[in-house]
């Protein structure tokens, strides 16, 4: 029984966050919010010849054979410093689906270059529907010869206008089971057709409409099989719902630490605020949250390590956990900092905002909930 | 990471599993079916219940499987009893008696007392040939128990106590209590305190129950009228009785007995919400009653793994950090939500207790949700225990309180 972190994510840990301390420091997640790519061309390079891109893939392709409990660990200090840009996209929601599900010749040609930070990929899944399920994918991908051709609009795409390719969820057939007919395309971002705009977002995260207009792929672009990406689907889901969590919970820990200096430093009525038995109770409220997170989040990532088959469901604990607890850190955090914790030149509107977000991608409480009901078979 | 427990430790759990399957088979049908009505918690059967259970587990070596066996326990790991309360909770038995004497005083005697104290008391404790008791809280001493008024005066070879005692939690069948007392009272208030062992059948000690919200008399008042005490039944140096009390005893910090039977309820809510319905439709459809249990499921479940990260703190011989302490107090703060949702879901039933006709389960979702409002209480107030996380856990200065 030994519930904690080993030597070695120890050691990733704080090599993380001193190197982020140093090279994504608020100036440039701020900069990257204005800015056009949304990310440090510079910064991905360093974190690539850090070996982050390629932790866990094999080392066949360029990685190092790290565990998705290891990635957790370091995906939690890239929360905490809201690196700006496309690695979960890439990493995650891409490079684990082609690591499980594709082929010798498509692992070999597109790990390499993730592990080396030479491509960006990212997911695009959401419809204006909004919809987590298989029945909200309206985008087609009709056969023509050798190739499939798509048409359709996805929504918050993360990074699509700076990836080199984007893993397409379609529906090829029409079928009484929505889940039966969907098809996963990995599609080259330059591919005739496709039209893409960021879209305005409170976090200065650049997601994506992306628009398929007679985009054509070759049938060697799909990833697992015709009809069958479902499963590759709820796969990604689990671990991107996860990784998600990972990434909150750096960012509610910044805050309850953040929170809990700034209630030692500030003197009113002759005391520090943090002597007042409501900031007491505030803080100790936030740190039961802040402990949940973290407990409830490695339990899922050691889950999806293992690959127990309790996954879905610590996946959904942990999302509907981390969804609430950032949220109601964040509010707290800018309560007990008062007026300044209400500006702009404060850090923790930032932190507010991506947890707003973070709520959102992949299925809030609610949605988590629900399916935690009926995984208990209610 | 790694949430396997050894062989030798398995070991165990099978060596309880075994017990538990033979011995359990005794118990009486009120024990497992909520809707055979048994006696009330008060009554002299249950206190005989309690006893004869109790006798089963300590023949078996099932009592006080943390003491040391020089003190006739087994000596357990933490792991072990980990094992064994993980155990006892998924199996729903009932525990052993005593549980004072067993969990605080007997240990507390074990670090503290005198040889001769440890042979003349913890034997008893063990087999609850004698019941123990807790003297502390008084009427102006709760949260702030330094400020206690009961007063030693020192006699040479004994005490002359004069004072009351309040929330003696089975004080009405104890034997022995242990006993803060004010030996100097020109101290400091932390610094003039005395830790005694009390008898509770002594001249001059009187003993009211108190009736509590539920109905029944769990606690009492303790009335101390010139009473006699020895100073051979003094633990600890005088005037050093605070910081015994407050002493740290190592308990194992998972809580996992405790987060299993809140697993339990849980179970047994879905099973209420699928029995109880509204328009026609079971409760355990509707989207809101979903919503809320799952949030329980996702509840102790972030309960459970809180507490295996204060485990391995332990394991590791780390000091106890923030998560052990933010554990206890989400724990009772869960049962009571739990208890308050069960008379939700029962609707307008809701307001039925035992004996009464359509009570459901005899109406002991009633007296756990009527209890269930001393959890947060008990044991220090959940607004003591947010400073506590807030000082201890945070480092936050202290308040004003």
């Amino acid at each position: 029984m030994d519930f904690g972190l080993s030597e070695e994510q120890v050691m990733l840990k704080t090599s993380a966050r001193e190197f982020l301390d140093k090279e994504c420091p608020k100036k440039l997640v701020r900069a990257m919010m204005d800015d056009e790519k949304g990310y440090s061309a510079e910064l991905w390079k360093k974190m690539a010849d850090l070996g982050w891109q390629g932790l866990v893939f094999p080392s066949k392709y360029g990685g190092a054979d790290s565990s998705f409990l290891d990635l957790a660990v370091l995906l939690e200090e890239m929360g905490r410093a809201l690196v700006p840009g496309p690695f979960v996209p890439t990493v995650v929601h891409v490079g684990r689906a082609i690591l499980a599900a594709g082929t010798d010749a498509q692992k070999e040609q597109l790990l390499p270059k993730i592990a080396s930070g030479d491509m960006i990929m990212t997911l695009a899944f959401t419809e204006p529907s909004g919809s987590l399920e298989a029945s909200g994918i309206s985008i087609k991908a009709t056969l023509d010869g050798d190739e499939y051709v798509i048409e359709g609009t996805k929504l918050f795409v993360p990074d699509a206008h700076v990836a080199d390719c984007i893993l397409c969820a379609t529906q090829t057939k029409e079928s009484a089971n929505p889940e039966d007919g969907i098809t996963l395309f990995l599609v080259d971002a330059k591919t005739a057709g496709i039209k893409t705009e960021v879209l305005k977002t409170m976090t200065g995260e650049k997601l994506c409409e992306v628009l398929f207009s007679n985009v054509r792929v070759s049938k060697q672009n799909i990833l697992g099989e015709l009809d069958k990406g479902w499963p590759i689907m709820q796969r990604i889901f689990d671990e991107a719902a996860i990784a998600e969590c990972a990434w909150m919970t750096g960012g509610i820990r910044w805050i309850l630490e953040t929170t809990n200096q700034y209630a030692k430093d500030r003197i009113q009525f002759g005391v520090p605020i943090g002597a007042f038995q409501a900031t007491h109770h505030k803080m100790a409220n936030m740190a039961i949250e802040v402990e949940g997170s973290t407990s409830i989040t490695y339990y899922a990532a050691w889950a999806t390590s293992e690959n127990i088959p309790e996954l879905a469901l610590a996946a959904s604990m942990a999302k509907a956990w981390c969804s609430d607890s950032y949220k109601h850190a964040a509010f707290e955090g800018v309560q007990i900092h008062g007026g300044i914790g209400f500006t702009w030149d404060h850090d923790m509107h930032l932190y507010f905002k991506r947890a707003k977000s973070s709520e959102v991608a992949w299925g809030d409480g609610d949605h988590h909930r629900e399916r935690i009901a009926k995984l208990l078979s209610m | 990471m790694d949430f396997s427990y050894s062989p030798k430790e398995e070991a165990f759990r099978k060596e309880i599993k075994d017990w538990l399957a033979e011995n359990m088979k005794e118990l009486p049908r009120w024990w497992f079916d909520p809707n055979v009505l048994g006696p009330d918690l008060d009554s002299p059967e249950m206190h005989q219940f309690n006893l004869w259970w109790h006798k089963k587990l300590y023949n078996a070596g099932f009592v006080g499987i943390n003491w040391p066996k020089e003190y006739g326990g087994r000596g357990a790991t933490l792991l072990e009893q980990v094992v064994f309360s993980e155990e006892l909770a998924k199996h729903r038995a009932p525990g052993p008696t005593n549980g004072l004497g067993i969990g605080w005083c007997g240990p507390t005697i074990m670090s503290y007392g005198t040889e001769e104290q440890k042979k003349r008391f913890l034997p008893k404790i063990l087999t609850a040939e004698e019941i123990w008791c807790q003297g502390f809280s008084e009427p102006e001493a709760g949260s702030d128990l330094a400020n206690i008024k009961t007063r030693a005066v020192d006699q040479g070879d004994h005490y002359i106590v004069n004072g009351q005692k309040v929330w003696t939690s089975g004080g009405h069948y104890s034997d022995w209590a242990v006993l803060m007392v004010r030996t100097d009272p020109n101290a400091p208030k932390h610094r003039g305190i005395t830790y005694l062992l009390l008898d509770m059948h002594a001249p001059g000690v009187t003993v009211r129950p108190l009736r509590q919200m539920t109905g029944h008399s769990e606690f009492n008042e303790v009335f101390l009228d010139n009473v006699k005490i020895s100073k051979s039944l003094q633990v600890g140096e005088t005037n050093r009785g605070w910081y015994i009390a407050m002493g740290t005893l190592e308990f194992e910090r998972s809580g996992i007995g405790a987060t299993v039977m809140r697993e339990n309820v849980v179970k047994d809510l879905i099973k209420l919400a699928r029995e109880m319905k509204r328009n026609g439709e079971p409760l355990s459809k509707d989207p809101v009653i979903r919503q809320k249990i799952a949030q329980f499921y996702i509840d102790v479940n972030v309960l459970k793994y809180t507490g295996f990260r204060a485990l391995t703190g332990q394991l590791r011989g780390e000091r106890p950090g923030p998560e052990t302490l933010v554990g206890n107090l989400f724990g009772v703060e869960l049962n009571q939500r739990l208890q308050d949702f069960a008379m939700h879901l029962q609707g307008p039933y809701s307001r039925l207790v035992r004996g009464s006709k359509y009570a459901i389960e005899h109406g002991d979702w009633q007296y756990r949700f009527l209890r269930s409002r001393g959890n947060t209480i008990e044991t220090g107030t959940s607004e003591i225990k947010r400073n506590l996380i807030a000082e201890r856990g945070l480092g936050l200065p202290r308040s004003g309180r």
